[in-house]
């Protein structure tokens, strides 16, 4: 790098001197030293290429840009447009020197975006501590994270207490107690006190190798714009060299007082315009800079395809709890029949003890009393209606209307507004509890600013009943809503939605990423939002949020349109300014300098503007 | 199976695709992908063909950009 910097700025000094000498007209010089000082500047700065041309027609690669390049300087020699053979080679290596120092430093600045990896473990060894790889590590191993020190293995705290920054995961500075008993993930930085860590996952599977894989390996999914410019790259450079030889040929000999030096000299001006690098560089670099961009935010892009067709949503399709509510539900009365509010809980909570699902676990949460499990036999979960078990030997059902009705129990209708969730004991009606979720705070006015990003249609489709889905989407102002569907229900009302969409345009769903994997897997772009901590959820999405904010969905969708725009701009850009300079050349009317502009200079100006799409912090 | 490898020293975009090209061209190649901003490639192969592979891969890369040094990653 260093040494090319020198040659470049060596052959400049002697190309300047060349000119300045040229310009007196002989009267310093003759003209023949002129020329061999041209010819020295043009060897000091272009003798790699022309060697590198020489080396790779003998390994069979004829048309490359080293090749190009020497013919066109190399000829304009021939008819003696001396400053024009130095400048192109000039002006080509500098914009050569620019182009792999902008790459290494795009290179550079995004390891840093991502320089999450732990560097060291602390490992516990008996009764030292030995600073070892995090690959080393094994998992029941005990380690030592210090205060400052990244988190390198995932692991639960056996030892001390702390706050945590998982600011690096999640692009959100919010910091977590955590004591013995927590889980903690590689990745987060300690804060306040020592802790000691069992290690549960090796270094390979833990969270922050799992992400920082998933980013490094995005870029090879490619997008179809990239695709494209992969294509038009292979196509152009033949294209350009074959009108070139046309032009240098046909005519001449056909065109009466048309020199061959003219024609020559137009041919080789398109020679200097042949490579397609600008495009080439520019478009991939522009996708990875917003993955980049998009990761710092704690948004994991699986793909540039993704990014694109974020892009190009037009209809937003939400999961209802624990992506537009927080999924946390309050009980705010129970109803009992015959038996005590307290005891009705109490078979409930029991009931559920198996059960993950949001309302189980608040029901398991309002239960102020110890559960045992041993009192549950015969748990049968049914999917969209509820729990049946036994409970201290007594037949106990949970769940919605659905399976009251199911069952052939008559229930409470009472007009209340919430989830209610029914119960039975021994095909006997016991009353109900009467539960709510929160919208997350900044739902509503994410919702309204989806709109003005070109999102035409949102849409809610929940295992809740109609009424409360009503007023939720009422209260967001969603487009559309669907209602009191089962799982599988949820696939086939995404498949109608589907066919309202409109041919180019995108379908994003945003769900947990655990309870809705077919849907995800469905749409063009499944998000998965709060995937922090959750295997599953990084697995099953293509673009995955790891906290749970639905303003992260806008951002996401900004970042996707930033990208691409400015894909785009480069791709006009140095499309348009290629073929303008090619058309005005072949007229006569552009000289070899403008033809060098249009392929360095665009080239510097395309890597400069897509460095724009790392700059996500505002969106 | 997948293999992935470090090319340190890739300098020109275009022979990235190049070399990614001719690569997924090669007998028993499934996929192989030249991320020129990583310097990572990657070469998914059926099993037996792989070492093969990787010697014509290597070859490929050469030819295009001498200066290239592969590494197993």
């Amino acid at each position: 790098m260093e040494k090319h910097l020198w040659r470049i700025i060596t052959g400049g000094l002697v190309f300047a001197a060349a000119l300045i000498l040229d310009f007196n007209d002989g009267q310093l010089l003759s003209n023949s030293w002129v020329v061999a000082l041209y010819l020295l500047s043009y060897l000091i700065v272009g003798s790699d290429i022309v060697f590198r041309a020489i080396r790779n027609i003998f390994k069979g690669q004829v048309f490359d840009e080293n090749f190009l390049m020497s013919i066109a300087t190399i000829g304009a020699f021939l008819i003696q447009e001396y400053p024009e053979g130095v400048a192109v080679m000039l002006f080509y290596q500098t914009g050569e020197l620019f182009q792999s120092h902008a790459v290494n430093k795009s290179r550079k600045s995004i390891a840093e975006l991502m320089d999450i990896r732990p560097d060291y473990a602390n490992l516990i060894k008996g009764e030292e501590l030995f600073k070892v790889d995090p690959d080393e590590v094994k998992v029941g191993d005990q380690i030592v994270v210090k205060v400052g020190e990244k988190i390198p293995l995932d692991g639960t705290v056996i030892e001390g207490n702390s706050t945590v920054d998982t600011s690096a995961l999640t692009g959100e500075f919010v910091p977590r107690q955590v004591q013995v008993g927590s889980q903690v993930l590689s990745g987060c930085v300690n804060l306040s006190g020592v802790i000691t860590v069992q290690v549960t996952k090796e270094f390979e599977e833990s969270t922050v190798n799992k992400i920082l894989d998933l980013v490094e390996n995005a870029s090879s999914k490619k997008s179809k714009s990239e695709k494209f410019i992969t294509r038009f790259a292979r196509y152009y450079t033949p294209v350009v060299v074959i009108i070139a030889a046309t032009l240098a040929l046909v005519p001449p000999l056909l065109i009466d007082g048309a020199t061959f030096n003219d024609w020559l000299y137009r041919a080789l001006t398109f020679l200097v315009i042949s490579c397609p690098c600008a495009l080439v560089v520019s478009i991939p670099l522009s996708f990875f800079s917003g993955i980049g961009g998009a990761s710092r935010r704690g948004i994991l892009v699986k793909g540039s395809n993704y990014l694109e067709a974020l892009a190009q949503t037009e209809i937003v399709v939400f999961d209802k709890t624990g992506t537009l509510t927080k999924g946390v539900f309050n009980v705010q009365k129970i109803h009992s029949i015959d038996i005590s509010e307290e005891e009705l809980l109490e078979l409930v909570a029991h009931a559920e003890i198996y059960s993950n699902h949001p309302i189980s676990q608040s029901l398991q949460k309002a239960y102020s009393g110890p559960l045992d499990s041993k009192r549950v036999t015969e748990v049968e979960e049914l999917a969209g209606r509820g729990i049946c078990a036994r409970v201290d030997n007594k037949k106990v059902a949970v769940g919605n209307a659905k399976l009251m009705t199911e069952m052939n129990i008559p229930y409470s209708k009472d007009q209340t507004f919430g989830t209610i969730v029914h119960v039975a004991i021994e095909q006997k009606y016991a009353g109900y509890i009467l539960i709510n979720d929160e919208l997350k705070p900044d739902v509503v006015e994410t919702i309204q600013k989806l709109k003005a990003a070109k999102i035409k249609q949102t849409v809610m489709l929940t295992g809740d009943e109609r009424e409360i889905a009503a007023k939720i989407s009422e209260q967001l102002g969603l487009d559309n809503y669907y209602a009191e569907l089962l799982p599988a229900d949820k696939v086939q009302k995404l498949e109608e939605i589907y066919a309202l969409k409109s041919p180019h345009k995108k379908l994003a769903y945003v769900g947990d990423g655990i309870n809705d994997a077919p849907v995800l897997a469905l749409a063009d772009i499944g998000i998965a939002m709060g995937a922090l901590g959750s295997d599953a959820a990084i697995e099953a999405a293509d673009i995955v949020i790891m906290n749970d904010e639905p303003a992260k969905i806008l951002t996401a969708i900004k970042i996707a349109q930033k990208t691409l725009r400015i894909a785009w701009e480069n791709t006009y850009f140095a499309i348009g300014v290629k073929v303008a300079v090619l058309c005005l050349s072949a007229a006569g009317l552009a000289s070899m300098w403008a033809a060098v502009f249009a392929d360095v200079g665009v080239t510097m100006l395309a890597i400069l503007n897509s460095f724009r799409a790392l700059n996500v912090q505002n969106l | 199976m997948k293999k992935t490898f470090r090319l340190q020293g890739l300098e020109c975009a275009n022979c990235a695709a190049k070399m990614e090209k001719d690569i997924n061209g090669l007998n028993g190649v499934k996929e192989a992908t030249i991320n020129f901003l990583t310097s990572k490639m990657v070469i998914e192969a059926e099993d037996e063909k792989m070492d093969d592979i990787i010697a014509s891969a290597e070859k490929i890369i050469k030819k295009y950009e001498p200066g290239v040094i592969i590494k197993k990653v």
